[in-house]
């Protein structure tokens, strides 16, 4: 296994401290849905994918308190509710708030395309953790999928209004997809080092799956559209909003056990 | 106190922990606990989530701990490894039979691609009948699908493939 200098462990910890975020905070948005999805079956599947996505971020977090060594069983736990929305990696795709159901399916299929991509690629990762991780994490997302691209398909595909709103929603979230694959500063030694995919080639990737998809689904993304005005150091007002709720239990008594 | 103490023991007293989510069937049917090991006056139980969200995580490992600890081991640790990643393969065949009598489907075997395990048909777990269609492939756990038995028209769920 390779072994981490100094300048790729900091690195590490960056990039998996971003994946984390992503998962955490786009597992939160998709669980505002449980008690209020359009039918029952879709309240307990898509509060399921949500509780996926939240393994995931804590297997993103363990693998980080490793990394920077931290406690495994406590860290993952202080990253998610006790840091402020200013120390929060996340994509703003994440953190943008739930919208309509066209709005929630549509963002949870572009992301379950790209974290599987990225999964396909980190199986054969440098670093044998990730590797070991992405191979648990490909597993469940082939039902994300599965179930995400049923719905794409089904509202793209379905009545007016549905398309409508599928597209107004691609639209919306083309931009921040697009985004979402902007490399961190310090991710070019990890790619360099064989660790993380290259981001031009996952976000191609990505791109040759989703693009012929949403074609056939009679969706088409914007043909041009401006650059997102947030990144991952400065935040959209959403994130602090979402995170004041997720993190009110926590903070009430930060030393509490469960 | 240690002297009595053997592998074959501990195993045998995990047999006691059960997944809290399928009480059917204990972890070592299901092929959470990958490895126990002796170290010393410690002993290290080595265990690995189903799904990774699986909340049942901590309440598993709690059990090994304190059911390990009435063999009169002080000492014991978990290890929680993710691999390789659990799949359904490792469920025995007879804890595929007692989640069949508790109204639970077996997952069908597979050899790693999922979406042609999907493609099996499911047999009623009530009446046997494979005239079966699914309803939900996300059920009341992380681990469950939702069918209907078009044959005896009982509503039933699935031990999903992984």
């Amino acid at each position: 296994m390779i072994e981490l200098d100094n300048r790729l462990k900091t690195a590490l910890a960056d990039k998996l401290l971003a994946m984390g975020d992503d998962e955490l905070i786009l597992g939160h948005r998709d669980s505002e849905w449980c008690g209020h999805a359009p039918i029952l079956e879709e309240d307990i599947a898509f509060a399921n994918i949500a509780l996926d996505e939240q393994g995931h971020a804590a297997i993103w977090y363990g693998l980080l308190s490793e990394v920077i060594g931290e406690d495994k069983e406590t860290y993952p736990d202080r990253l998610a509710f006790l840091r402020p929305p200013s120390e929060f990696r996340n994509a703003p795709l994440m953190e943008l708030p739930k919208g309509d159901w066209a709005f929630s399916m549509l963002r949870q299929y572009l992301f379950d395309v790209a974290e599987l991509k990225c999964a396909d690629w980190l199986v054969k990762s440098a670093y044998q953790p990730l590797a070991d991780a992405a191979a648990k994490v490909q597993r469940e997302e082939f039902y994300h999928l599965r179930h995400t691209q049923a719905w794409t398909r089904r509202l793209g595909l379905g009545t007016k209004e549905s398309n409508q709103r599928m597209q107004a929603a691609l639209d919306a979230l083309w931009p921040y997809a697009i985004h979402y694959f902007e490399p961190l500063a310090t991710d070019a030694p990890l790619a360099e080092a064989g660790i993380i995919p290259p981001a031009l080639e996952w976000q191609v990737s990505w791109e040759a799956q989703v693009l012929p998809f949403l074609r056939e689904a009679n969706l088409k993304p914007p043909a041009s559209f401006e650059l997102v005005a947030v990144d991952r150091l400065r935040h959209s007002e959403h994130l602090a909003a979402l995170l004041g709720e997720m993190q009110s239990v926590a903070r009430l008594q930060p030393d509490a056990s469960w | 106190m240690i002297l009595a103490l053997t592998l074959d023991a501990i195993w045998s007293v995990l047999e006691d922990v059960k997944d809290p989510e399928i009480p059917a069937v204990s972890v070592v049917e299901m092929g959470i606990v990958r490895d126990v090991a002796i170290e010393g006056n410690r002993v290290i139980v080595t265990i690995t989530p189903t799904f990774s969200g699986c909340p049942a995580l901590q309440v598993m490992q709690e059990d090994v701990i304190s059911r390990v600890r009435q063999l009169g081991v002080t000492e014991v640790e978990t290890r929680i490894v993710l691999s390789p990643p659990w799949t359904t393969e490792w469920i025995t065949e007879e804890a595929r039979a007692k989640l069949r009598s508790v109204g639970l489907a077996p997952p069908p075997h597979h050899t790693g691609d999922l979406s042609l395990a999907l493609m099996e048909m499911v047999a009623c777990p009530y009446c046997g009948s494979k005239n079966t269609s699914v309803r939900n492939t996300f059920g009341p756990t992380l681990c469950r699908a939702i069918f209907y038995c078009n044959a005896c028209q009982q509503p039933f769920e699935q031990f999903k493939p992984l």
